[in-house]
């Protein structure tokens, strides 16, 4: 039988707020000593209070915006019960029915299609401590560091919208771009800023009615939920398959074993207890305050990539590449502005800025598995090394060297060209003897030359740059090649 | 409504990592369905179209009782509190002796009373000579320097025990100030001790504290009322000049008429509840006991106003609460809602709260009888809010953090029902079940969410009623204090003591305890005036106009003989 997938996802994003949600401690909790970030308010403490963080409720409008949400006028926090040690009063501030944005949808891009993913909700809850277990034969014991109880969390739930784990990926990576374009969070998955957990459930394809689903947790990476959700929908198509029936439970992925295992099961479910935070009264959202914000919504990758094909003249293709990660786009923008250039001049400078960074810089950073946000080169160094190229001082070719070696040393182009003594050699004098010598040192190519293979004369000029280690002008030693090339066709005709 | 049943009884304490025997869950089902048999009276009132209340201030928009006095005001009198500042700062007496002659005065009576839980002397004598320094040095000391106070052991002190009279809290020193604590000593208090109480404020005696039982100085083989019963006592009994306590059913305004002392509640928002340890946040309230209703309003004025550390408190302005001590009710209407005065308030009570209302009739006010129609659900909608919004607030108590905890559990399920089972008291332990009840999936909509619409029909019954009369008047207690251990074994009618006094929570309104005479057997009878929101003034000038025109408060009760 075909079946269906259907996946919905839960996103948790922690923001980028400087006070965490409640209280007034700082919500920069990643780096700080442990349990440094606390007071009675984030610990819990008998008495103490909880207090809104405006700007946290600014950042949730300003995503909902994004997301095409719409704000209703009242919003009210609720108190979600659930006892456990990572959680300092025995509930967590959430919001239940009366979410902060409601009804929105994410346009998302697969290599088969576009299409919107419906968002239900976003809403604002805190953070909760983290736990750190030690084993019996360690001791047997675990700690809390509640440094990062009570940051600011932004939960956005879609619909069950996505058909296949390209589908999540693509909405994933989408939602990812779309918060750092808004600023609202650093969206970091290594260390937990964003974090996704999936719904997924099959149904025999034509069917309407939804499949017993499952909840996988864990999934680390975009590409920990793209494995998992393909490891999910092959299991559960197995059990279909069997005859059995998939058991509505959540599951954990495992990443070193690649697969999702059972966690808990929906007999094991919490009664939440949901009831409106009485510590808090309801928000009454000024629609003036929403209008606002939506004119600040900063421009969004959709929109700078348009403005990148109109203003600098680049493909779609490079525009879509540039502007897919804010870090990119910001990069690229950085380096195209650094001179005052207009028309062609202004194009062709962007086209090569693009080139520089979609090719080898972009190769470079994959290696090393870094951002564009951390790469050693700066916008101002590729812009040296392309003025370089340009100029004619160096080859496209020791660009390339320079560019690796700046990249490992965070050396500046210019600097390295000149330290290393690789200046493009354009004197005919210089360059003649190292043609004389790749002639002598490869008489089989002259041969094939000669023979007609015109090809021979490409791997000449390669062995010519080589002798001369790329510094020779390539234009020259082409000329040079083909000059010496026809010298010998003469002498043998 | 539901049946009660053990297996039900059972999921609910596991939802409340709570644990029972065979005998003690037996003993739970039966007063669960009692309780719950009892509030299923909720079910007589049509609420389809009704609006929940679970906020008493949504939206923080404001409706003010109005401040329209009576065209021929007369002046506020000259301020004349009970204690002796003008002597304090003559320099005829200092802080360090008046401190001195209440430790002298709790040696003696003390025993017999057992108001306090935590005594401070150390530090009320370090407080005292500080105060002292500033008068010595002609500082412009706040009204309030010097003069010692007793404070109800719900609100944080930093680095002072703070139990709530629990177990789970027997080691528990807060790292902070409640706001109210913070502004007290910003005016120079004197702290005397820290008071007993019913554990985490949830009774009605004060019986329920872990650690000792607290006598009412006028006759102790009876209980101080609850839960404030220390705060109230030891002004009673001249152990403390004045105390803060905390209402969140009427845990102020009950154990000052029982004790025939000044008690308030303030309109809910108008006091920071932060630092105040949470029983029902919707409800609770911090306020004063006092000897008369002058060193009420100095101590209103020390404590009021809107905090940033506290989202439900209300930025309004804070009048000068002594600008509302006016002898002359002259062109005030004071209603008496008929539903008060019904079979099972004391008949001696009855008669001297209508002696009462004459008294002020005599003086000029205007009397007349009003209706609020949903008063007899107030205890019913009340045993659901309060106990719901308890066993969140009491979730934070799992031994992992502070406090007591078992030492010996099988894994962390197990440590959060030992601990919680073995610390919590009876009461508590009851209370957290009906409120997880309350709130569990299938439930919360015919106990919770009732509530919360009766309890939007009771506050509309009291809007209706101001917009006809500026003060109610009522009795605060239907009994005066009954004898200890009386009423311990049947919660349902413990439940009961507060049937004149919830009501007014409900609404978050401003009310205050008034003495109003005595019963037969010579107990103190209490006169309970309630205002509109943020009315306090009009409050405070019925209650001192009352006073100033009789003598009842300046009985005082022969403790021990």
């Amino acid at each position: 039988m075909e079946y269906e997938t259907v996946i919905g996802l839960e996103v948790h994003v922690q923001l980028r707020t400087q006070s965490k949600m409640f209280c007034s401690c700082r919500a920069d909790y990643q780096s700080a000593p442990v349990n440094s970030r606390v007071c009675p308010v984030c610990l819990g403490l008998p008495g103490a209070l909880p207090v809104i963080n405006r700007r946290a409720v600014e950042y949730t409008v300003m995503t909902g915006l994004a997301l095409n949400c719409d704000i209703p006028r009242l919003t009210k926090f609720d108190r979600k019960n659930y006892p456990y040690p990572d959680l300092m009063k025995g509930y967590q501030i959430s919001q239940y029915d009366l979410p902060l944005a409601i009804d929105g949808r994410l346009q998302i891009e697969t290599e088969a299609e576009t299409k919107a993913v419906g968002v239900t909700r976003v809403h604002l809850e805190e953070d909760v401590a983290k736990l750190q277990h030690f084993p019996a034969d360690s001791g047997g014991y675990s700690l809390v560091d509640v440094n990062r109880s009570g940051v600011p969390l932004m939960e956005i739930v879609s619909e069950p919208d996505m058909r296949s784990a390209e589908e999540a990926r693509a909405y994933l990576t989408t939602l990812h771009s779309l918060l750092q374009y808004l600023g609202v969070s650093t969206a970091n998955m290594q260390d937990g800023s964003f974090r996704c957990d999936a719904n997924i459930s099959l149904r025999p394809a034509g069917s309407e009615e939804f499949g017993n689903r499952t909840e996988i947790k864990n999934m680390n990476s975009f590409r920990s939920v793209f494995q998992a959700l393909n490891f999910e929908i092959e299991r559960q198509r197995r059990v279909l398959e069997g005859g059995g029936r998939v058991v509505q439970e959540t599951r954990g992925w495992i990443e070193g074993r690649a697969v999702t295992v059972s966690q808990r099961s929906k007999e094991d479910a919490h009664d939440y207890r949901y009831f409106p935070e009485p510590d808090l009264p309801p928000l009454d959202i000024d629609p003036v305050w929403v209008e606002e914000i939506r004119g600040r919504l900063p421009e969004l990758a959709t929109q700078r990539c348009a403005r990148f094909q109109q203003d600098y003249g680049l493909s779609e293709y490079d525009a879509r590449l540039l502007t897919d990660s804010k870090a990119m786009a910001d990069y690229f923008e950085t380096a195209v502005c650094l001179q005052a250039l207009s028309g062609d001049a202004l194009n062709s400078h962007a086209k090569q800025v693009s080139n520089w960074m979609l090719g080898d810089l972009s190769g470079l950073l994959n290696q090393d598995n870094r951002d564009i946000s951390e790469s050693p080169v700066s916008p101002e160094s590729l812009v040296e090394l392309i003025g370089l190229v340009g100029d004619g001082i160096i080859s496209v070719t020791m660009g390339k060297t320079v560019l690796e070696e700046a990249y490992n040393t965070g050396g500046k182009p210019r600097r390295i060209v000149e330290e290393r003594g690789y200046t493009q050699i354009s004197d005919t004098s210089a360059v003649e003897p190292a043609v004389f010598e790749a002639l002598e040192a490869n008489p089989r190519a002259v041969a094939d030359y000669l023979g007609g293979k015109e090809s021979a004369a490409k791997f000449l000029v390669g062995q010519v740059m080589k002798i001369t280690r790329g510094q020779a002008k390539p234009d020259l030693v082409n000329q040079l090649v083909t000059a010496a090339l026809d010298r010998a066709k003469a002498g043998v005709d | 409504m539901a049946t009660i049943t053990t297996e039900g009884v059972r999921h609910v304490a596991n939802l409340a990592r709570l644990e029972f025997n065979k005998e003690e869950m037996e003993h739970f089902t039966d007063q669960l369905a009692r309780i719950l048999g009892y509030i299923g009276k909720l079910n007589e009132l049509e609420t389809d179209e009704v609006p929940p209340t679970s906020h008493i201030h949504p939206h923080q928009v404001f409706i003010m009782g109005s401040e329209t006095e009576a065209s021929h005001v007369a002046k506020p009198d000259v301020v004349k509190p009970s204690y002796p500042r003008e002597e304090l700062r003559a320099r005829e007496i200092t802080a360090v002796e008046l401190t001195e002659s209440v430790y002298a005065r709790i040696a003696e009576v003390e025993p017999h009373v057992k108001g306090y839980l935590t005594l401070t002397k150390d530090l009320a004598l370090e407080q005292a000579s500080r105060a002292d320094a500033g008068f010595q040095n002609g500082d412009d000391m706040p009204a309030l320097a010097g003069i010692p106070i007793a404070i109800k052991d719900v609100i944080c002190t930093k680095g002072v025990r703070t139990t709530c009279a629990s177990k789970i809290l027997e080691t528990f020193v807060p790292p902070y100030d409640a706001t109210v604590m913070k502004k007290l000593h910003a005016q120079g208090i004197v702290m005397i001790g820290k008071t007993n109480m019913d554990e985490f404020a949830m009774g009605s005696s004060t019986e329920n504290s872990a650690y000792q039982i607290t006598h009412n100085p006028w006759d102790l083989d009876t209980i101080p009322g609850g839960s404030s019963g220390g705060s109230a006592a030891v002004v009673s009994a001249d152990t403390a000049i004045c105390s803060l306590g905390s209402d969140t059913g009427g845990s102020i305004r009950q154990p000052a008429a029982l004790c025939g002392v000044v008690g308030m509640k303030p309109t809910y928002g108008r006091v920071s509840r932060y630092g105040l340890v949470a029983f029902a946040s919707s409800l609770d309230q911090i306020g004063p006991f006092t000897k008369d209703v002058t060193d009420c309003a100095l101590l209103l004025n020390a404590i009021c106003g809107s905090d940033t550390m506290d989202a439900t408190s209300v930025d309004v302005p804070v009048p000068d609460f002594t600008q509302s001590l006016i002898n002359d009710v002259k062109g005030l209407k004071i209603g008496i809602p008929k539903e008060y005065f019904t079979p099972a308030l004391d008949s001696e009570i009855a008669q001297q709260v209508h002696t009462a209302t004459a008294v002020l009739e005599a003086l000029g006010a205007t009397v007349e009888e009003i209706s609020l129609p949903h008063t007899e659900y107030a205890i019913a909608t009340y045993y659901i809010i309060a106990p719901a919004e308890a066993s969140a607030n009491l979730a934070r108590y799992d031994g992992v953090r502070y406090g007591y905890r078992n030492e010996n559990p099988e894994d962390l399920i197990d440590m959060y029902k030992r601990t919680r089972s073995e610390a919590f008291g009876e009461e508590v332990k009851r209370r957290i079940m009906i409120g997880t009840f309350a709130l569990s999936a299938g439930y919360q909509d015919a106990y919770y969410r009732k509530a919360q619409k009766v309890r939007t029909l009771i506050k509309s019954d009291f809007d209706a009623a101001f917009e006809k009369v500026d003060v109610i008047a009522t009795p605060t207690s239907p009994t005066p204090a009954f004898k200890i251990g009386e009423r311990t074994d049947d919660p349902l009618q413990m439940y009961l003591s507060d049937v004149m006094t919830t009501p007014a929570s409900h609404a978050g309104l401003p009310g205050i305890s008034v003495p109003c005479g005595f019963v037969k057997n010579g107990l103190p009878v209490g006169l309970q005036l309630l205002g509109a929101p943020f009315a306090e003034k009009k409050v405070l000038r019925v209650a001192y106009t009352f006073e100033q025109n009789t003598d009842h408060h300046r009985q005082k009760p022969k403790i021990g003989t």
